[in-house]
């Protein structure tokens, strides 16, 4: 399998303080892989260094994407390119609703793959087929964008326009975070309709519950800035047992050497 | 007393030929003490309290003659740019003079008169008469007593007692480059007799880059238990002056709704007096203000609880972007008398540019001591959040910010009742909107 994303080496500072310290993980086409490790260590900064957004300053380090230099890419580009991030804390914006910005941003897309844009009748038909799969209420979608979600709706949102966006890497910050159980369950399944073999989920969770409906085929231990340990799911139960103590001591000093590779 | 200011004496004689209602003795007294009134104090300045941020050595540095030529002929092009109202009844001036073409106020309903000026100071001159000039005066009377001095023309809408207009009217002032350098003394009368109904809509559109002056005055008066929707669109040229001036009294039980959306012109002043000379009034003061580019807009409100009882609530907002500059002063007045009043302000600022900049000055003055009031101002930029979140999805950022920008104003809009009129300025709100792109955008 050609690797869909390649990190290598990324260090990353924000307000002069560096919170990725040399950070290597490679997915490969096809897979789900997982991140875990604890508050603070850089799960979030990875996620929205991938996703552009401003703020964060690499100061090292490479980050492709389908082969191509994704840290040259703006936001919206990476977006048309194929990169979903679910954010860990969506963000609510009164005024714009839901559907009209879905609507532009699903455009957006296809524009840049050169695809007809969706007039509003077809993007609703798309757009129904989608909340429908995710038990999304249709109230919710005219509203303003996240405003007056509950947690769990939010997520449930993110999913959402995951699902409407189609993408090729899909980064999920804790998105099972703040989700009942029969929710987890819904966004699981949404999650593992877009599996398949061109694409690649990249899920940062704290809890293996979510690992037992989308199996993944790595788990990463991310602490203090750098990947310490890669091993299969069962990894994940371990650390269920254990926590992390045991793995941030592993950190080897010499950063690229030591994080695990994947072969290419 | 300012060069300028001579000027206009210099020449006042001779302007004064073209005006009308010269016959009437009444009216040349009203215009001459008012001139002399204006003569004595000059342009105010902005050592002047009610001008403190607005700077108007750019409107004085010339002489705006009048505009008295014959008549303004509605130019082939101007229909498109009418905001379509439907079955709105319209009245038409092209640079400030009365154009019967573009006009459809023939069928208004019984109880309603549609008038120019003009047409008033022969028709109806004494009811001009009670009207004009009234005891509800700003305190910086400067442009009000110009304005009788030299007014041209305008438009004059009496609503007898009881009767309710369901079309809105439409008051339209359209000015091409033929009016360049000129000045057009605009005097609008708006009468909503006892527990009447209306819907006014007032535009002014400039369809050239000239530079001119419309120089307006509104009186309103809206009696007992009256309903008075009161709609204004400012799209004036790019380098046109609008000084506007609407002083609205306000009686027992009879609502006030007022909505003025200014985003044209090089400087604009949108003033608004409101003498709540009643209990039981709802008024409602509300606006925006959309600059880019380099204009100077000023919305200026005072409103003036005069008697126990009544509400006023008013909301402007404005979005400021380039190098443009906005300013919001609102003064409440709550007299001793006005127990039991409620007055509640909100000014909020959004800044697309570092180069950007938002006025803005609250002013309370209250004299009794059983009152709800409450006023609060905010100057913020994009959300960045926001911003980033868009683009996430694929949103170009000029697409996210023209969102975001769109987002903070557009629920302005909904309060508007009758939805031609929502529609006329969400349409011209959109095609602002359209002509930021590029404002502060990198990507
Ligand atoms: N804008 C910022 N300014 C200053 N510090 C920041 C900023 N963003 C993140 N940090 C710091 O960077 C570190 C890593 O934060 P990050 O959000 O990536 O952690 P995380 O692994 O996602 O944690 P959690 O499990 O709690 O979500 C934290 O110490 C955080 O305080
Ligand atoms: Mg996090």
């Amino acid at each position: 399998m050609p690797n869909l994303l390649e990190i290598q080496n990324l260090h990353v500072t924000v307000e002069d303080k560096e919170i990725l310290r040399g950070l290597t993980l490679t997915v490969p086409a096809g897979e789900a892989h997982a991140v875990m490790g604890p508050n603070g260590s850089g799960k979030s900064t990875l996620a929205h260094v991938l996703a552009g957004r401003p703020g964060y300053e690499v100061t090292k380090g490479d980050i492709r994407f389908r082969g191509k230099n994704l840290l040259e890419m703006a936001p919206e580009v990476r977006a048309r390119e194929g990169v979903f991030l679910g954010l860990q804390y969506p963000v609510e914006i009164p005024g714009v609703s839901n559907m009209y910005f879905l609507k532009a941003a699903l455009n957006a897309l296809r524009t840049h793959r050169g695809e007809q844009e969706l007039d509003a009748v077809e993007f609703l038909k798309i757009a129904r087929e989608k909340a429908t799969l995710l038990e999304i209420d249709e109230n919710l979608l005219q509203r303003g964008v996240n405003v007056g979600f509950s947690g769990g709706e939010k997520k449930r949102n993110e999913i959402f326009q995951m699902a409407l966006l189609d993408p090729t890497l899909a980064v999920l910050d804790e998105t099972d975070s703040g989700l009942d159980i029969d929710a987890l369950k819904v966004v699981a399944n949404g999650i593992n309709a877009l599996r398949s073999p061109e694409r690649a989920i990249l899920m940062i969770t704290h809890y293996q519950r979510l690992l037992e409906y989308i199996v993944p085929d790595k788990v990463h231990v991310l602490s203090d800035g750098q990947i310490v340990e890669t091993g299969g799911k069962e990894l994940a139960l371990e650390l269920e047992k254990t926590g992390y103590a045991t793995f941030e001591k592993k950190r080897a000093p010499d950063v690229a050497a030591s994080a695990p590779a994947q072969s290419a | 007393m300012t060069q300028i200011g001579s000027a206009y004496i210099e020449r006042y004689p001779e302007w004064q030929n073209g005006l009308p209602g010269r016959n009437l003795a009444w009216l040349s007294e009203l215009r001459a003490d008012a001139f002399a009134r204006f003569a004595e104090r000059g342009f105010p300045t902005r050592k002047t309290e009610a001008w403190k941020y607005t700077n108007l050595a750019p409107l004085a540095k010339d002489v705006f003659a009048p505009q008295t030529a014959a008549s303004g002929k509605m130019p082939a092009t101007v229909p498109a740019h009418i905001p379509d109202l439907g079955t709105a009844h319209r009245i038409v001036f092209v640079n400030g003079r009365a154009e019967s073409d573009g006009s459809t106020h023939n069928a208004l309903p019984k109880g309603v008169r549609l008038m120019t000026l003009g047409e008033a100071l022969k028709e109806a001159p004494d009811l001009i008469a009670d009207h004009l000039a009234t005891d509800n005066k700003p305190e910086e009377p400067a442009f009000l007593d110009m304005n009788t001095a030299l007014m041209t023309e305008g438009a004059v809408l009496t609503i007898e007692p009881g009767v309710e207009l369901e079309a809105p009217v439409h008051l339209f002032f359209l000015t091409t480059d033929a009016a360049a350098r000129s000045a057009m003394h605009l005097r609008n009368l708006i009468m909503a007799g006892k527990g009447s109904a209306a819907t006014v809509f007032e535009s002014y559109l400039g369809t050239g880059k000239a530079e001119y002056w419309t120089n307006v005055v509104t009186e309103i008066r809206v009696e007992e238990k009256a309903r008075l929707h009161h709609h204004k669109l400012q799209s004036e040229g790019e380098a046109a002056y609008h000084i506007a001036m609407t002083l609205t009294k306000i009686e027992d039980h009879a609502t006030y709704d007022s909505f003025a959306m200014s985003l044209g012109g090089s400087l604009a002043r949108n003033e608004i007096r409101a003498l709540l000379d009643g209990s039981g009034i709802d008024c409602r003061l509300n606006g925006i203000n959309l600059a880019r580019q380099r204009p100077h807009l000023d919305t200026t409100t005072t409103i003036d609880h005069a008697k126990p009882g009544s509400t006023c609530n008013e909301t402007y907002k404005s979005v400021v972007g380039d190098h443009a500059e906005t300013v919001f002063q609102g003064k409440i007045i709550v007299r001793p008398d006005a127990q039991k009043t409620a007055a509640h302000q909100l000014n909020r600022n959004l800044l697309l540019s570092d180069e950007a900049q938002a006025n803005t000055k609250p002013e309370l003055r209250i004299h009794a001591d059983d009152v709800q009031c409450s006023h609060g101002a905010t100057v913020s930029e994009l959300d960045e959040q926001a911003l980033f979140y868009l683009r996430s999805r694929g949103l170009s950022e000029n697409a996210a910010r023209s969102l975001l920008t769109e987002a903070f104003v557009t629920e302005m809009l909904d309060d508007i009742e009758n939805i031609s009129i929502r529609e006329a300025l969400r349409h011209a709100m959109a095609d602002w909107l359209a002509g930021l792109s590029g404002t502060g955008g990198q990507a």
